[in-house]
């Protein structure tokens, strides 16, 4: 989808901290993400004139109306798997871009208990043997794509390890991430190995946290105080035949480009802007080898070329792409519902020049996201300033 | 298949126990051939699709280990006593890439491209039933 003639713009963010929060549901942090993307807006909940949003764990989006306030807006509930930010975003985009509202909320949020994630198989279109028989794992799905990965493309356990300590060391200056410890490179490659090549601070921790968007057409967004950060485009797309995807018993011997690089390759085209022009970007890093894959699937840099670019520090916050600069999915855990909205507001502040400690050295006019999840699909975003 | 070995799922598994099959599907409109067997093909949409028993040997496409025990739901093994366990994609030559516990846990003994061969091994849990294994094609 395009945006119109007239653009739409993020003109309010809000986040709840994340990490664990006993005694603090998920609709009531998205509630306080809801009031505080508001409050950076300068606007009121009956301004908005159109919402979505979702968790996968945390209950209904659309109940946070009840602490809100009941103004009869349309909320639309999105359960996407880990795009369920980007695919609620991209509703709100369209209902921008089609002019059938002027102003949006959306928000994302989850509440997941400890551990790794335990999937039903018949949720997912599979018989019961192949969870009993332990193939189920988000985990080992990551562990054999990096793995195939590394040996197709040169890429060294130092990389992976570096992607992570980099995470780590971005969080700590973020207020707002969970794990604010930096660690070293032979740190993350000495933790308790999960899955080969993958150890444990290799992996992001289910968690909790809530972030909100406020959204505005061009013509009310330049109405309000704050400069807009423009949202050119929303992309997202779901697996084709032949892509490499978690919960697959089988995987056919054709090969398809990834819902991430269709996405990708989607918004950018959507938004008249290139790879090669962004600044900051935020890609989704549930393990350190999904952040090197994406780097390639999104369009920025080619198959291999994530090796000199870990290892050169080119991904760092003063290198020439800074990625996950709030730390990513490794530092801030993965609330579900919540880690595609985390990465646009990460951008809006980079964006902005609000990111405080971590403000990228560079400069910063565009921005990149990209949020992908089980069982294969992926939303993109282009933002500019 | 003898009577007294029960193997897991439905129709998932076929042939002689010392020379176990895995039941399949192929298109009969493209050739794409997928596991388990299904209703319809997913690479070009038609439902005219045939039940095909899978090569039982080929290469290691990709692997790790599982170095813990997963939730139980839906892992039906007990965390006590949980041995790590391969797991790969075996590629079969011609028809598809096919995903298994591996019966070699180490990996210093795991390479992507060792030829590997379809056998049964006890399914985690202490129901007595089989599922089934890939195991490195040398040692055999």
């Amino acid at each position: 989808m395009t945006a119109s003639a007239d653009g739409v713009a993020v003109v309010g963010v809000g986040i709840h901290p994340f990490g664990r929060h006993p005694g603090v549901s998920g609709l009531d942090m998205a509630a306080i993400a809801a009031r505080a993307a508001l409050r950076d807006a300068g606007l009121g909940w009956r301004d908005v004139e159109f919402a979505a949003g979702g968790s996968d764990a945390g209950g209904n989006a659309d109940t946070t109306v009840s602490v809100l306030g009941l103004t009869g807006v349309p909320f639309i509930n999105v359960r996407n798997g880990c795009a369920t930010g980007g695919s609620a975003l991209a509703t709100a985009h369209a209902m921008l871009a089609s002019g059938a509202a002027e102003t949006a909320l959306v928000v994302g949020f989850d509440k997941h208990p400890p551990g790794a994630f335990d999937p039903r198989p018949e949720d997912w279109g599979l018989d019961p043997w192949y969870g009993e028989t332990g193939l189920m794992l988000t985990t080992q799905f990551f562990a054999m794509k990096i793995q195939r990965y590394m040996a197709e493309h040169g890429i060294s356990a130092s990389t992976l390890a570096k992607v992570a300590s980099k995470a780590f060391s971005n969080g700590a200056r973020n207020p707002n991430a969970w794990r604010r410890r930096p660690l070293s490179e032979d740190e993350v490659l000495g933790s308790k190995m999960v899955s080969h090549p993958l150890t444990q601070y290799m992996f992001c921790s289910p968690g909790e946290g809530a972030v909100a968007l406020v959204l505005a057409t061009g013509r009310r967004a330049r109405a309000l105080a704050r400069t807009p950060v423009w949202l050119r485009s929303v992309a997202f797309r779901t697996r084709r035949f032949g892509s490499f995807e978690v919960f697959s018993p089988s995987i056919p011997l054709e090969s398809a480009p990834s819902p991430t690089s269709e996405a990708a390759a989607a918004a950018f085209g959507q938004a008249g802007i290139g790879p090669e022009d962004v600044d900051v970007a935020q890609l989704q890093d549930t393990e350190s080898g999904a952040e090197v894959m994406h780097l390639a699937e999104t369009g920025l840099c080619q198959d291999g070329e994530q090796e000199a670019l870990v290892q050169d520090g080119a991904t760092r916050l003063d290198g020439r792409l800074p990625v996950n600069t709030d730390g990513g999915c490794l530092a801030n855990g993965e609330p579900i519902g919540a880690s595609g909205l985390r990465q646009v507001h990460e951008v809006v502040l980079q964006l902005r020049g609000d990111a405080g400690e971590r403000q990228i050295a560079g400069p910063a006019r565009v921005g990149f996201t990209q949020v992908y999840g089980a069982p294969g699909v992926s939303a993109c975003a282009v933002l500019s300033r | 298949m003898p009577a007294d070995a029960r193997t897991v799922g439905d129709g998932l598994i076929a042939g002689a126990p010392d020379a176990p099959e895995l039941v399949g599907s192929r298109c009969r409109h493209c050739g794409v051939v997928a596991f388990p067997r299904q209703g319809s093909c997913a690479a070009c949409t038609s439902d005219d699709v045939e039940e095909r028993r899978l090569g039982r040997r080929g290469t290691l496409w990709t692997w790790t280990v599982q170095c813990f025990a997963p939730k139980s739901p839906p892992y039906a093994g007990a965390a006590d006593g949980f041995e790590p366990y391969g797991v790969g994609y075996v590629e079969l030559p011609g028809e598809v890439r096919v995903e298994a516990r591996l019966t070699e846990a180490d990996p210093a003994r795991l390479r992507i491209g060792m030829p590997m061969e379809l056998v049964l091994v006890p399914a985690p849990g202490s129901d007595g039933a089989l599922t089934y294994a890939f195991a490195p094609a040398e040692d055999r």
